[in-house]
């Protein structure tokens, strides 16, 4: 027996795909929306359509202070992860001229992927301390008569740890998108008279930009939903949008912890909107 | 197809015959211990109880496999709730066991089947640690620790021979201190927000517990009067979180903690050298050989207890391993080893035979240590001569003046809590 039905045929082709879709990120959501608008007590949560939740959220200014320090973490994460993959994806593009280097220093930047997560994280720990290696460096130099305090448990440390864990991120895509340029168009910009900067400005950063938003996409979302680094870098002393469901969720408060998962879902989604009305990624890969 | 033998020839009667004799020199009772053998009870609870060294003795005494996890005080609740079938035995503390018994998920435990029952500590029976005791606020161990019968539902006031949680394990809690980088005599729980340690104070971030530090220190500063602080109106919420908000926004916190890790980090590294913490987290930081005070207060101690909950899906055999684990828990052993960490048993007077009585003097009843105290690693605690900071057991549990607890407006409590998390 032959399938003649070409529409047929696509659809069944694409079912497979379709149906994990469906089963593993469609239907989780969809679950979670729907826990939001139920209740919760002491210990359990009941079915109900009733918006509390979102009346709380709403009408809490904690709310928009979390989501406000939520949206400062990404976007000064995003600002020095960019910068410094940046430079990194062209210093390997561009200045490294063997195939066999670049592959070579690429593997070095994944080294630190070696190890946990956590592990990296937490290794700032001990560094950043009052006593740490860095104060008493500083100290026996002579930079600084008392220790810093605002190395450890601060916004700073936060940053800090954000940007060593997802620089790689950045680094990845925009190098991608660096390797695929055309050299001769580079070549065509130094005959014309541009000088490096203009070559810079004009020519590779209009054409890494898709790498730019790949990299963006990831490390904007990796920033907006963490919460275990905001919780260890901060020593708990700030917030932001993954621990204010990470400690509902502790507290077996699932509808308000799913409320609140729904908010951050629609403003990640905004975000990556606007970023898209930059760059149509699909028509310059 | 091969043909079916007919007839019986010598050979296949000897080996029927043999097997026939095997069977029936079987002991009925090797099946059973092997099926002892096999028996797994999962134990979770806070960290604080579930010790490998416990599950290996399990193992050495009683034959079963004892499985052990740890988690983090939220964590346990969240399971207990929800989980009931990830779990055979739940060590939880009393006022967990508020806030997880409504859900079913355990099953009350018949106190005639307890060996030990008649000589467990006052506290956990009556109340009273001593007839003229008398209670202190919050959520007291024996107001939850019995129902009515072996389905009941709703909290017994008085012993009624169905119990909740077994008593395992219960502690004073007060401030840690760092004395060498303090160097002055610390009496009230009020210093804890004393600018004189700013940038280096710290609490607990669990909410219940958190939130009876606060308590103790707003009573000790004379800002509130509580009615019950392990009962808090919102209005009592509302001001103990305006003083502590204030005091974080002028950056009197080092860092918060959650985890008993944590807290010994904390105050090991000098981060932070005035912190509510936990007993053994002391015994950490001191085993480092850093000086760590468990400073006893004017104010009173504030106190837990832990015990023991079976699952309501224990049934037959794990159900009658899970008494024999208990009735061994309540035997010694387990109580000596705790009670050499600064725990409490909750049958002291068998914990005795299992401590030395130097160890027995110097930890229950406040003695001069006459000899070198280890721990239970190994680790050298106090020299001869030493005392315990608080004195004895009764010095200690009878000075608590809260308990652990769960409010009736806990919920309110929890996200006054988060605004101050994000303040």
């Amino acid at each position: 027996m032959q399938l003649r039905n070409r529409h047929l045929i696509g659809w069944l082709e694409a079912s497979p795909l379709a149906l994990v879709l469906a089963a593993f990120l469609i239907a989780p959501i969809l679950m979670i929306v729907i826990v939001s608008f139920w209740g919760a007590t002491e210990f359990s949560i009941y079915p109900a359509f009733q918006l509390d939740n979102y009346e709380f959220l709403f009408s809490s200014p904690v709310t928009y202070r979390v989501f406000g320090a939520t949206l400062k973490y990404a976007f000064i994460t995003w600002a020095l992860t960019f910068a410094i993959g940046f430079t990194v994806a062209y210093f390997l593009a561009f200045h490294v001229r063997s195939l066999t280097m670049q592959i070579a220093l690429f593997l070095v930047c994944t080294i630190p992927f070696w190890t946990s997560n956590i592990i990296r994280m937490i290794s700032w720990i001990p560094f950043l301390g009052r006593n740490g290696i860095a104060n008493q460096t500083l100290i026996s130099w002579g930079v600084i008569d008392e220790p810093l305090e605002w190395l450890l448990y601060s916004d700073f440390a936060v940053i800090l740890a954000f940007v060593h864990l997802y620089t790689l991120f950045m680094v990845v895509p925009i190098f991608n998108t660096m390797m695929r340029i055309d050299k001769s168009l580079l070549e065509a910009a130094r005959d014309n008279g541009a000088n490096g900067f203009q070559t810079l400005v004009h020519v590779i950063l209009p054409l890494t930009k898709p790498g730019i938003m790949i990299g963006t996409i990831f490390v904007v979302t990796l920033v907006m939903g963490d919460f275990i680094t905001v919780r260890f870098m901060s020593g708990s002393q700030r917030a932001n949008v993954g621990r204010l469901i990470s400690n509902d969720i502790g507290l077996l408060q699932y509808p308000s912890a799913a409320a609140t998962a729904v908010v951050l879902l629609c403003t990640v989604m905004i975000v990556i909107a606007i970023l898209l009305r930059f760059v149509n990624i699909r028509k310059e890969l | 197809m091969a043909k079916p033998k007919v007839g019986y020839t010598r050979r296949s009667m000897l080996k029927a015959g043999g097997a026939a004799i095997a069977a029936s020199t079987l002991p009925a009772p090797m099946l059973w211990a092997q099926d002892t053998k096999d028996i797994v009870l999962r134990q979770f609870g806070t960290g604080v109880s579930n010790l490998n060294d416990v599950a290996n003795k399990v193992k050495e005494d009683l034959g079963f496999t004892l499985e052990m996890t740890a988690l983090d005080s939220d964590s346990v609740t969240q399971r207990a709730a929800t989980q009931p079938d990830s779990f055979d035995i739940a060590d939880i503390e009393y006022w967990i066991c508020k806030k997880v018994w409504p859900t079913g998920n355990l099953q009350a435990m018949d106190t005639s089947k307890i060996a030990n029952y008649d000589k467990i500590v006052g506290i956990f029976r009556s109340g009273k640690l001593t007839p003229e005791s008398t209670i202190a606020q919050g959520t007291a161990p024996h107001s939850v620790g019995f129902v009515d019968g072996p389905g009941g539902t709703s909290f017994a006031s008085e012993e009624t021979g169905w119990m909740t949680l077994i008593p395992t394990i219960y502690n004073a809690d007060t401030l840690g201190i760092r004395p060498d980088l303090i160097g002055r005599p610390i009496s009230s729980w009020t210093e804890l927000l004393n600018p004189e340690f700013k940038g280096k104070a710290s609490i607990l971030d669990i909410s219940s517990i958190g939130i009876m530090d606060m308590a103790m220190v707003c009573e000790a500063m004379g800002e509130i009067q509580y009615g019950d602080k392990g009962n808090m109106t919102r209005e009592e919420i509302d001001k103990t979180m305006a003083i502590f908000t204030e005091a974080k926004r002028n950056g009197q916190f080092r860092a918060f903690w959650k985890t008993f890790d944590e807290s010994v980090n904390l105050m090991a590294s000098g981060e932070v050298v005035i912190q509510s913490m936990w007993s053994p987290a002391i015994t950490a930081v001191k085993s480092r050989g850093i000086p760590c005070v468990y400073q006893p207060l004017k104010e009173g101690y504030r106190s837990w207890g832990g015990g023991i909950g079976l699952s309501s899906s224990l049934s037959g055999m794990e159900l009658d391993a899970a008494y024999d684990y208990i009735n061994w828990y309540l035997s010694g052993w387990v109580g000596g080893y705790l009670m050499r960490q600064g725990y409490y048993s909750a049958v002291p007077e068998t914990s005795k035979e299992f401590m030395s009585d130097n160890e027995w003097g110097y930890w229950f009843e406040g003695k001069e240590a006459t000899d070198v105290i280890t721990s239970p690693t190994g680790d050298t605690l106090a020299k001869a001569g030493e005392t315990r900071d608080g004195g004895s057991f009764y010095d200690r549990m009878g000075a608590v003046a809260c308990w652990n607890a769960v409010m009736d407006e806990n919920q309110y409590m929890v996200r006054k809590w988060n605004e101050f998390i994000a303040a």
